[in-house]
């Protein structure tokens, strides 16, 4: 095990995925030379060379559209985005087209493509560079969508991303850049499944289920509430579509109690859907109704009082929490 | 088969080759008034989008692709798939919406493809497919296949962005693709003069410091030189063109337009008068290739020929409703990946729920 950070465990597996099969390539903006708006990339465009890391234009549409195109070819292209915000202007590549192909070709031909991009919010980057729209994708089917919350979950899920068949979103996190996590060695192939849920801390009062960054909050408000005397059980999704809802069932039988924490707007958002499917499975396990916990549904304003208020920061998550466990009747020790 | 510039200019030169083109193009016309006819009858759903007119324009260029290279078109696509050599049965068959058909009646007339023949579809977003086929172009250098790629679009295509990213990266990577567009003079109703600052499509390629030039899409040979001439520049130099085959549609955009509110009866019979195939017949007439009762004879085969296809396609199955979620996905671990998803699902999308159809 090695100690790197969120973004040199993707640099690796981009590495390592690189060297394994020549017909992976990375494509995106600011990749090669200048090694990636969030230095992702760097050393790579130097040690593969222009073809295999290919710079490109501010043309969104263009190079997701000539990804898709290079997939259904056999290539198996890694199309970083620079931050989700820009991918809406791609939004007819993935939707309309990479999503449809191998349906509606009648199975026929199909797109083994990933799209790398961070979404997440919290650097006063504003409205139109604070997004996390993973869900929009999550709702479609024909893609997966993967949103890891640690390195070595960045590094696993990354290197299975690579050698799926299907097109994958592959959400990481500007404010997880940073973080630092124990990877496993390149020599151990390590690689997680996608569709597996992970329980990142076991508790028995109360589930939290979160994904990427949300996942730190979780358990910072877990580690909170016990010194109330509350031991909060965390699931960390790992991927939004396939979504894992066994593990979290499992959960919330066991506990209960159920927040939904997620860092974009709850309504249509994953503590959404997670809350429809709770309730059908879990109806007689609840204590109380599905409580959800999310970013204030305005778009993300500047001024840095006003964007913490609007984000879904530990204190909130926590307020969740304990509102919910107090409806259960339980107040705390502390 | 590619073939030289020199080759192109001698269909004249061999009548099995002349002859096999006129046929293409009697085929494909009489394949899509029976579709047309099909539709009538509520055999076909969806929309339906008739290349009849616009026959050169479809065989010249497609003719002139070569083993390694790969078509792109529109949803304008019976005439692509049928000058590829898909069988008229299969596309019939996929408009009928049956499991003999090219996308086993999961993707319509709007997507039909022929993986084996490289024709990668058939694209319903007007402009969507120009990204997509500079992918595939991109593969064809990344892999040093000395292919190319030919994508067709229509004249509405061009003023939305993807085809200006397309022609962009296409000339800044220069890869080996023509960008063919058939120009019908109209996107659905509005016409190119109105919603084109600069009409003459093919100047586009300027902006590009890419080749552009015109051809007349009715004009067989016309067009089936300039194709062959760009492709091969293509896969040799390994660059991009923009070849625009001017021609018109002599059925509405779709079989639910009739075509007549923004188009004068004048302007239709003029166009008439220059019917690809008419003038095709004739210069072989001229040239001795051709008589009236091969003419006849031909017409009656590519009649009985899509007979046959409609007799075929009424015949086959619907596809099985077991495969409705086939192909969603294709990794083959995707059940594994996607089983803790049936847990409290959606009625019909759980499994113990799925049966209710049934």
């Amino acid at each position: 095990m090695a100690e790197l950070t969120y973004r040199e465990a993707l640099r690796r597996a981009l590495d390592e995925e690189l060297e394994r099969d020549d017909r992976v390539f990375l494509m995106g903006e600011e990749i090669g030379r200048f090694e990636g708006s969030y230095k992702v990339t760097a050393g790579l465009w130097a040690k593969y060379g222009p073809k295999r890391v290919r710079e490109t234009p501010i043309s969104e549409e263009g190079f997701v559209g000539a990804g898709i195109g290079a997939a259904m070819l056999g290539l198996r292209p890694v199309v970083e985005i620079m931050t989700i915000n820009f991918i809406l202007v791609a939004q007819d590549m993935v939707v309309n087209h990479a999503a449809k192909i191998r349906y509606m070709f009648g199975g026929k031909v199909g797109v083994p493509m990933v799209i790398r991009t961070p979404g997440g919010a919290g650097a006063q980057l504003t409205a139109q560079h604070s997004q996390s729209l993973e869900v929009w994708f999550a709702h479609v089917p024909g893609l997966k969508v993967v949103a890891p919350s640690n390195p070595a979950d960045a590094y696993g899920l990354l290197k299975s991303a690579i050698r799926d068949d299907d097109p994958v979103l592959f959400v990481e996190n500007l404010v997880l850049y940073n973080v630092t996590g124990s990877v496993p060695e390149p020599e151990e192939d390590f690689t997680l499944p996608l569709g597996r849920a992970h329980v990142a801390r076991e508790g028995t009062d109360l589930t939290i289920v979160a994904h990427s960054y949300t996942v730190r909050r979780a358990l910072a408000v877990a580690d909170r509430l016990a010194q109330s005397g509350f031991e909060a059980e965390v699931v960390d999704l790992r991927t939004l579509r396939p979504l894992d809802v066994d593990t979290v069932v499992e959960s919330v039988r066991k506990t209960n109690r159920v927040l939904i924490a997620e860092e974009g707007w709850a309504t249509y958002g994953v503590g959404a859907e997670l809350a429809a499917r709770i309730g059908r499975a879990c109806f007689d396990d609840l204590d109380a109704p599905p409580e959800r916990v999310a970013g204030a549904e305005v778009p993300m304003p500047y001024a840095k009082p006003l964007e913490l208020a609007a984000l879904a920061l530990e204190d909130k998550v926590e307020a969740a929490a304990r509102s919910l466990l107090a409806e259960c009747g339980l107040v705390g020790s502390a | 088969m590619a073939r030289a510039v020199d080759e192109v200019h001698d269909v004249l030169q061999d009548g099995e080759q002349a002859l096999r083109l006129l046929r293409l193009m009697l085929l494909i016309r009489r394949f899509e008034e029976r579709a047309e006819e099909q539709y009538t009858r509520a055999r076909i759903g969806g929309y339906l989008h008739l290349a009849i007119g616009e026959e050169a324009a479809n065989v010249g260029s497609i003719d002139c692709l070569g083993p390694d290279d790969y078509l792109f078109t529109s949803y304008r696509d019976h005439a692509a798939a049928l000058a590829v050599g898909s069988s008229p049965a299969a596309v019939m068959a996929e408009l009928f919406g049956k499991v003999t058909g090219v996308a086993r009646g999961y993707g319509g007339s709007m997507h039909l493809l022929d993986v084996d023949r490289r024709f990668l579809g058939g694209w319903g977003i007007v402009g969507g497919h120009l990204p997509i086929a500079v992918g595939a172009a991109l593969a064809l250098d990344y892999r040093d296949v000395a292919g190319a790629v030919l994508c067709q679009f229509g004249d509405g295509a061009t003023n939305i962005g993807a085809f200006h990213e397309a022609l962009n990266l296409a000339a800044v990577w220069s890869l080996p693709i023509v960008f063919q567009v058939i120009n019908n003079l109209y996107g659905m109703g509005t016409s190119v003069e109105q919603s084109s600052a600069e009409p003459e499509l093919y100047k586009r390629a300027c902006a590009y410091r890419m080749h552009g030039e015109r051809v007349d899409g009715n004009d067989l040979l016309a067009v089936r030189e300039a194709a062959g001439r760009l492709l091969t520049r293509a896969r040799e130099e390994s660059r991009p063109a923009l070849l625009e085959t001017t021609t018109y549609r002599f059925r509405g955009h779709s079989v639910a337009d009739a075509g007549k509110a923004y188009r004068t009866a004048e302007e239709l019979a003029s166009w008439r008068e220059r019917d690809p195939i008419a003038r095709y017949a004739g210069l072989l007439r001229e040239h001795d290739l051709l008589d009236d009762g091969q003419l006849e004879s031909m017409r009656k085969e590519v009649a009985d020929e899509v007979s046959e296809a409609i007799r075929e396609a009424a015949a086959a199955p619907a596809p099985d409703l077991g495969g409705l979620y086939e192909n969603v996905y294709g990794d083959e671990r995707w059940r594994e990946q996607f089983e803790r998803m049936d847990t409290a699902a959606p009625f019909g999308e759980r499994m113990e729920t799925r049966s209710w159809q049934s």
